[in-house]
């Protein structure tokens, strides 16, 4: 592996990083250790191949979805400032982050709507800001493979863009989507403690 | 000139030191106790080394954290559970948070990746290498660590090329080599050492499993011709036993490998072929799929566990990392190489097993014995992408939750 010192002064921008993120020191510390760990040609940055290596990342149904993730507007080279932003909207939301907050700043990466807004990109697979019955059945397509027929898919996929559409516009806007997920416990579901 | 004569009769004095102590005993395969006077002395040091670590960290040393626990809290609740789901739910939009979490779960820390690193040690051992605490070590302790890269890079280091320069008889270079390393090796059972006509089948963990087994028997070796060094060292083990060598391009014909290799095991003169069904070294934890190939030759095979003890030095291997003169580098300047070889009873395929049941037997077999954990995950995905079945696994456990009871919930709309 190296000779790896545990300085976290060896994380470029450290400090904002922090800042935006709202990930501890020693969080980070790991984070960067990881984020070398999987770049294991020493190249500065992540492609999608290097996240493609991970097992348990390429049998998950959203495999490919979840690494675009990372890889927003076409880009190919994940930085660490880059990785830790789509981790943090993991991080888990403490009582701390509400309380300090000062309203000016834009809103925490792991805030309720920044969680929602990430679990929404997985379905909106053209950006567009909505998503279409035609999305809807492609992500379903992925997540089920090839065990169901063509009219299940389908019927399960009008049925969810009709409950969620409200201005019958065919299609769900991030509004309703966040709507319709506003009973659920977000913060449990799309949380990852990372120990110290 | 003083000076120089000075340094001139010292080294040459030492010369003849290493000489009679190590070059000598070895070709007689005497041993003069040294070995094991240096491994006492080595354990007492790394013992009161990490005592002093420990006194000097205040807070919870990272290591022993990170040897045991994972990095992340982890909710292993299966699919089910982890949905909401009672049987025959219906799809919701939410279903997508269970596998975004599971997908960035594996991109913070996942199992596979865990074990191409070298096993993180809980009682550092003096190489920098595997110490991710290295700043918190008090002046006394550089000395000593300083101290011992000294006698690492001028003693060990230069022992072993003279060594590998000398051209005994097969069994005598092998033991040189050995001690070079600082090798101690015990041996078990050794009633079940392979026979001629057999298959011997071990877990792979570095290129040094192979000097280990031929140290204490011939075996005939299948493999890949190489270039550069290794070609060498190739052809001079031709020329001591008979091997089966293969080019790379032949390699890919399954049916030619097996053809080839099961005319040698039926010639009964023929020493015992030894192999390395998992085709890719691991970091000596756990033992990963083994390859099917190995086990449709048929024939008796000899299973043997090979473990390294990683306190004295890391044998790992990770290949995309390290080529092999820097890997041969650190592991000569590492303190010593001490490992277990038990040879076990051997196995045959039984009536209705196919290959693929056999070699995860053997497989079993060779982890229970050497205390490694068994993992399912097959060693080229070290390398390679994961075949789909798994995938399909889980696709097929969720449609069975959205779908399996899907008419009944359409007919109560």
């Amino acid at each position: 592996m190296g000779s790896r010192s545990s300085h976290a002064a060896r994380i470029p921008d450290v400090d904002s990083i922090r800042r935006e993120t709202g990930f501890s020191q020693a969080s980070l510390l790991r984070l960067y250790h990881r984020f070398r760990a999987l770049d294991w040609n020493e190249k500065g940055y992540l492609s999608r191949v290097d996240l493609q290596q991970i097992g348990a990342l390429a049998v998950n149904p959203l495999g490919d979805r979840i690494i675009d993730s990372f890889f927003p507007d076409g880009s190919l080279h994940l930085d660490f400032p880059g990785f830790v932003r789509v981790l943090a909207r993991f991080r888990p939301v403490d009582d701390e982050d509400n309380r300090n907050r000062d309203p000016k700043e834009p809103e925490p990466l792991n805030s309720r709507m920044n969680k929602l807004r990430f679990a929404f990109q997985l379905y909106d697979l053209d950006r567009d800001g909505k998503i279409s019955r035609q999305e809807m059945l492609q992500v379903l397509r992925l997540m089920v493979g090839v065990q169901v027929t063509e009219e299940q898919l389908e019927s399960i996929a009008d049925r969810t863009v009709q409950e969620a559409d409200e201005d019958g516009d065919g299609a769900v806007s991030f509004l309703e989507f966040a709507k319709s997920l506003e009973k659920m416990n977000i913060e449990q579901k799309m949380s990852i403690r990372i120990l110290k | 000139m003083d000076g120089a004569e000075l340094v001139g009769k010292i080294v040459y004095t030492w010369l003849t030191l290493v000489l009679g102590f190590i070059l000598l005993p070895s070709a007689f395969g005497v041993s003069l106790g040294i070995s094991e006077l240096y491994m006492k002395i080595l354990v007492k040091t790394l013992e009161w080394a990490t005592l002093r670590i420990e006194k000097g960290v205040s807070k919870e040393s990272v290591l022993k954290n990170s040897a045991s626990v994972g990095i992340i809290q982890r909710d292993e609740s299966p699919m089910e559970k982890g949905l909401s789901g009672l049987r025959g739910r219906d799809f919701e939009l939410s279903d997508v948070f269970y596998f975004s979490k599971k997908g960035l779960e594996a991109i913070v820390e996942d199992e596979v990746t865990q074990r191409f690193s070298s096993e993180e040690l809980v009682s550092w051992n003096l190489l920098t290498r595997t110490n991710v605490n290295f700043q918190y070590i008090s002046p006394k302790l550089t000395m000593v660590w300083v101290l011992g890269v000294i006698v690492r890079y001028c003693v060990l280091l230069p022992l072993s090329l003279k060594n590998r320069l000398s051209e005994l008889v097969h069994l005598t270079c092998c033991r040189i080599c050995v001690r070079a390393l600082s090798g101690t090796i015990h041996y078990h059972n050794k009633q079940y050492r392979p026979q001629k006509g057999g298959i011997c089948v071990a877990n792979h963990t570095s290129p040094i499993d192979v000097l280990i087994l031929t140290t204490d028997g011939c075996y005939a070796m299948v493999g890949q011709v190489h270039g550069g060094l290794m070609g060498i060292i190739q052809r001079a083990m031709v020329k001591a036993c008979p091997h089966v060598w293969f080019e790379r391009s032949e390699m890919k014909d399954r049916h030619l490998v097996t053809k080839r290799l099961r005319e040698h095991i039926a010639d009964k003169k023929k020493l015992p072929i030894l192999i390395f069904p998992e085709g890719t070294c691991i970091n000596n934890t756990s033992v990963m799929m083994f390859k099917k190939g190995s086990f449709e030759i048929g024939g008796t095979i000899y299973p043997v566990a090979i473990k390294y003890n990683p306190q004295f030095g890391d044998a790992f291997w990770n290949s995309s990392k390290y080529n092999m003169v820097s890997y041969l580098l650190r592991v000569m300047t590492s303190w010593a190489i001490v490992c277990d070889v038990w040879y076990m009873p051997p196995m045959t395929r039984e009536e209705g097993e196919d290959a693929v049941q056999f070699a995860n037997r053997v497989k079993s077999a060779i982890a229970i014995q050497g205390g490694l954990t068994e993992l399912p995950w097959d060693g080229g995905l070290k390398r390679a992408k994961v075949k789909d079945t798994y995938k399909e696994e889980q696709q097929k456990n969720y449609s069975k939750m959205i779908v399996g009871n899907g008419s009944l919930n359409s007919e109560l709309d």
